[in-house]
C-alpha cells in the first residue's frame, strides 16, 4: 500500500490555497448529494435547485443579500475583538442590545427628521450593543474573570430584557396582548435601494468592512492590535496599552453587532418584537472563522452561508427535503473546510519503496 | 420579422403550456417547527395531507420557518413560485404575510393565529378552548391532590385563554381545584418542557397539562407515575399509562373547505375562529383509566358545546384578586377572548 509522510510547506501558497478551499466545498456537497440519494430525491437536480434558489435569479440573490447583512456585521465585530485572541461569544446579546437602543430612540422620536432620527438610532445601538461589550472586558481585567463565559452568560441576561421590554412597557396596545412594539414611524425606517428589495444597510456594510480594514492596516492603534494578538507579553513589554485594548476592542466588537441589530430591527422588522433574535450572533463567528478574520472574506462568506440557508428553503419547497437537511450541509461544509486548512500549511508525500 | 413570428409563436406555446398546468392548483404551506413534532405543525400538516388528496391540488411546505424575515422571504418566494393559495401557521408570519399579500393581488394568503387581514388575505384559528375546557373537567376528576399542573409556553391572549378554560373546566367537576402555571416561552424545546414539567410534579401537581409542541411534559408525567393531558395531537403513544386525553387540532374539513372555495371562486377574505361545531377541534380518545361516567359527563358537555348551548366563558368569571370580569348572565365577546391577559381564579402563576 502506498504510504505518505506530512511534510510542512516550505513557501506560502498564497492564491493557490483557494484552489484547496474549492475541493473542501465541492467534497461538502458530494457528501450532500450522497445524503439526497439516501432520501431517495435526484441528488444532481437537488444541488442544482440550492443553488438556484440562493444565486439563481435577481430575486434569489437580493434575499441572500438581505439576509447576509446582519451575518456580516456581527461577524465583522466578533472578528475585531478575536483579532486580540480576545473571544467574544456575546454578539448575540450586543445584537439584542443595539435592537434595544434602536427601537427606544425609534419610540421616544418617532417625528425627527429622517437623517437625524437615524443617525440617533444608530448612535443609540452602537451604544447600547459597545456598553454590553465592555462590561464583560472591564470584568475579565479588573477581576480576572473568563470572557467567553461572561459573554455567553450575558446573552441571556440581554435577550430577557428584550422581552421584558416587548412584554411590558413597550407592548403595542393594539396588539391584542401578543408580545411586539408598535411599527416604526416612516422616518425609522432604512429603506429599500430603488425597486429592489435590498436595503441601504447593505452600504452600511460596505462603509464598515473598509472602515475595519483601513483601522487594522493604517492606524497605529490597529497594528497594536495585531501585535498584541500575536503576543501578549511581547506587546506589554514593547508599552503597548493592553488593558486599554481589550476594552476598545469589546466596544467595537458590541458597537458592530449592536448596529446589525439597529438593521434587523428597522429595516426589515420595522418594530421591535422576540423573533428578531434568530442566532445571527452565533453564525458571526463561524463565519469569522471560515473567513479567517478578514474582512473581504467575511463579506463573501457571509454571502455564501446566507445563500445557502435562502437555498435550502427552495429545496424543501421543491423537492420535499426536510429543513435540517440545512444543517446538516452547513455542518459539512464547515468541517471540511476547517479540515482543509490542514493543507494549506502541510502536504502530503508518496513514501519511495526502498 | 421572422425573429418576431418565431417568438410569438414560442410565446403562445408557452401561454398554452402554462393554461394547461393552471388546472392543477399549487397550495404551499408554512410551519414553525418541524412536521415530526407529533404536536402543533404535524396537525397543520395532517390538513395538508387531506388537500393533497383532493383532485387537481398539489401541496408543498417548508417547516422550521423562524418569525420575522425568514418567513417573509418563505412566502413571498411561494407567491413568486405562483402558489395559488398560502396558509402560514404561526402568529409571527402575519405581518410579513400583509406585506406580501399587498405585492401579490391574486394569490389567496391563509394567516393562522393572527388578527390583521386585507382584501385577499384572511385570519382563521380554532376555538380551541372549547376542547381546553372538557380536557380542564378530565383532569379536575382524576386529580387526588387537587393541585393541576400547566406547562405554559408564551404568555400571549392564546396560551392564557386555553388555561383560563381549562381551569374552568376542572372547577366545574371539582371546585376546589387549583391550577399551578409555569411558563417555559418556549414552543418546541423537548428538554425545557420535561424539566418545567418535574418543577410541577415537585409542587405536587398530580395531573400535568401542556400547550407546547413537544410530548416532553407526558414523559415527564408517566416518570412520575401521575396522569397527563396532551395537546395537538394525540399523544397517547408517547405515555400510554398517563395520557388521559387531549385537546386536538382537525385541519382538514376546513382546509378542504377554503381550498373549494377558492377554486369555485366564492372565497372572501374573512376572519375565521370555527369551533367544535365545525369540528376543527375535539378531544382525542380517552385512556383507559378515565372511569366511564367521568367520559360520559365529558361527553354530553362536548354535545352542548357543539351546539353551541353552553359557552364556556359565560359569567360570573372572576380573575385572581376575585373581581368580576365578566358578569354574571353574561357571555364574553370574541373581543374580551382574543385581547384576553388575566388569569381566573384558581391559577397559580402570573401572566407575565
Amino acid at each position: 500500500m502506498q504510504r505518505f509522510r506530512i511534510i510542512k510547506r516550505q513557501e506560502r501558497l498564497g492564491w493557490r490555497s483557494c484552489f484547496i478551499l474549492l475541493t473542501a466545498i465541492a467534497l461538502a456537497l458530494l457528501l450532500s448529494a450522497v445524503m439526497l440519494v439516501m432520501r431517495g430525491t435526484p441528488p444532481v437536480e437537488g444541488i442544482l435547485t440550492l443553488f438556484k434558489g440562493a444565486f439563481g435569479s435577481r430575486w434569489a440573490i437580493e434575499d441572500s443579500l438581505i439576509k447576509a447583512i446582519p451575518i456580516f456585521l456581527c461577524s465583522l465585530g466578533v472578528a475585531t475583538a478575536f483579532r486580540l485572541q480576545i473571544w467574544n461569544i456575546g454578539a448575540e446579546g450586543q445584537f439584542a442590545l443595539g435592537a434595544i437602543g434602536a427601537t427606544w430612540a425609534a419610540l421616544t422620536f418617532p417625528e425627527l427628521p429622517k437623517p437625524v432620527l437615524l443617525s440617533m438610532m444608530i448612535g443609540a445601538a452602537c451604544i447600547a450593543g459597545g456598553v454590553w461589550g465592555m462590561i464583560p472586558a472591564i470584568l475579565r481585567q479588573r477581576l480576572g474573570t473568563n470572557e467567553i463565559i461572561v459573554t455567553l452568560m450575558m446573552n441571556y441576561i440581554a435577550i430577557l430584557l428584550l422581552e421584558y421590554l416587548v412584554y411590558g412597557i413597550w407592548k403595542d396596545p393594539a396588539s391584542y396582548g401578543f408580545p411586539m412594539t408598535p411599527m416604526f414611524s416612516e422616518q425609522a425606517i432604512v429603506g429599500k435601494i430603488g425597486t429592489s428589495g435590498v436595503n441601504s444597510g447593505i452600504f452600511h456594510c460596505l462603509v464598515l468592512g473598509v472602515l475595519f480594514w483601513i483601522f487594522f492596516t493604517f492606524t497605529r492603534t490597529g497594528f497594536e492590535l495585531k501585535a498584541s494578538g500575536d503576543s501578549v507579553r511581547a506587546a506589554r513589554y514593547a508599552g503597548i496599552p493592553y488593558n486599554y485594548l481589550v476594552v476598545l476592542v469589546m466596544v467595537l466588537s458590541g458597537a458592530l453587532a449592536g448596529w446589525a441589530g439597529f438593521l434587523e430591527a428597522s429595516a426589515t422588522i420595522n418594530r421591535l418584537q422576540p423573533s428578531i433574535m434568530v442566532g445571527y450572533g452565533y453564525t458571526a463567528i463561524v463565519v469569522a472563522w471560515l473567513a479567517r478574520l478578514n474582512p473581504l472574506n467575511i463579506a463573501i462568506t457571509s454571502f455564501l452561508l446566507a445563500g445557502l440557508r435562502v437555498g435550502v428553503e427552495s429545496l424543501q419547497l421543491d423537492m420535499q427535503v426536510p429543513a435540517a437537511f440545512g444543517g446538516m450541509i452547513e455542518g459539512l461544509i464547515l468541517m471540511t473546510v476547517l479540515a482543509s486548512g490542514f493543507f494549506v500549511h502541510y502536504k502530503m508525500v508518496p513514501v519511495r519503496k526502498q | 420579422m421572422r425573429i418576431i413570428k418565431v417568438m410569438s409563436v414560442v410565446l403562445c406555446s408557452l401561454g398554452i403550456a402554462f393554461a394547461a398546468m393552471a388546472k392543477d392548483m399549487n397550495v404551499g404551506f408554512v410551519y414553525v417547527s418541524p412536521i415530526g413534532d407529533a404536536g402543533y405543525s404535524f396537525a397543520h400538516d395532517k390538513g395538508r395531507l387531506a388537500v393533497e388528496e383532493m383532485d387537481g391540488v398539489k401541496t408543498a411546505y417548508v417547516e422550521s420557518v423562524k418569525e420575522g424575515p425568514d418567513s417573509e422571504r418563505v412566502i413571498l418566494n411561494m407567491a413568486r413560485k405562483g402558489y395559488d393559495i398560502i396558509f402560514a401557521t404561526s402568529f409571527g408570519y402575519m405581518d410579513p404575510m400583509l406585506k406580501v399579500a399587498k405585492q401579490f393581488p391574486n394569490t389567496v394568503f391563509m394567516h393562522c393565529s393572527g388578527f390583521k387581514k386585507a382584501e385577499n388575505m384572511s385570519n382563521y384559528f380554532g376555538r380551541m378552548y372549547q376542547a381546553r375546557y372538557l380536557s380542564g373537567m378530565v383532569a379536575g376528576a382524576m386529580t387526588k391532590s387537587k393541585i393541576l399542573g400547566y406547562v405554559a409556553a408564551f404568555p400571549i391572549p392564546e396560551v392564557i385563554r386555553g388555561i383560563n378554560a381549562f381551569t374552568l373546566g376542572a372547577q366545574a367537576v371539582n371546585p376546589e381545584v387549583s391550577v399551578r402555571v409555569v411558563w417555559t416561552k418556549t414552543w418546541y424545546d423537548p428538554a425545557t418542557e420535561k424539566e418545567a414539567a418535574k418543577s410541577l410534579l415537585d409542587a405536587g401537581a398530580d395531573v400535568i397539562a401542556q400547550h407546547q409542541d413537544s410530548p416532553g411534559p407526558q414523559e415527564a408525567a408517566q416518570e412520575k407515575g401521575v396522569y397527563s393531558i396532551g395537546y395537538n395531537s394525540d399523544m397517547s403513544t408517547f405515555a400510554p399509562k398517563s395520557h388521559l386525553t387531549a385537546p386536538v387540532w382537525n385541519w382538514a374539513p376546513y382546509y378542504k373547505q377554503i381550498v373549494n372555495q377558492v377554486k369555485e371562486g366564492t372565497w372572501k377574505a374573512e376572519s375565521a375562529w370555527p369551533g367544535m361545531d365545525a369540528g376543527i377541534v375535539k378531544l382525542a380518545p380517552f385512556g383507559p383509566m378515565v372511569p366511564q361516567d367521568v367520559q360520559d359527563t365529558v361527553t354530553a358537555k362536548q354535545a352542548e358545546i357543539a351546539s353551541g348551548a353552553f359557552k364556556v366563558f359565560s359569567g360570573p368569571v372572576k380573575d385572581q384578586q376575585g373581581a368580576v370580569k365578566i358578569a354574571d348572565g353574561t357571555v364574553a365577546n370574541d373581543e374580551t377572548l382574543l385581547g384576553m391577559t388575566w388569569f381566573v381564579e384558581g391559577v397559580v402563576g402570573t401572566t407575565e
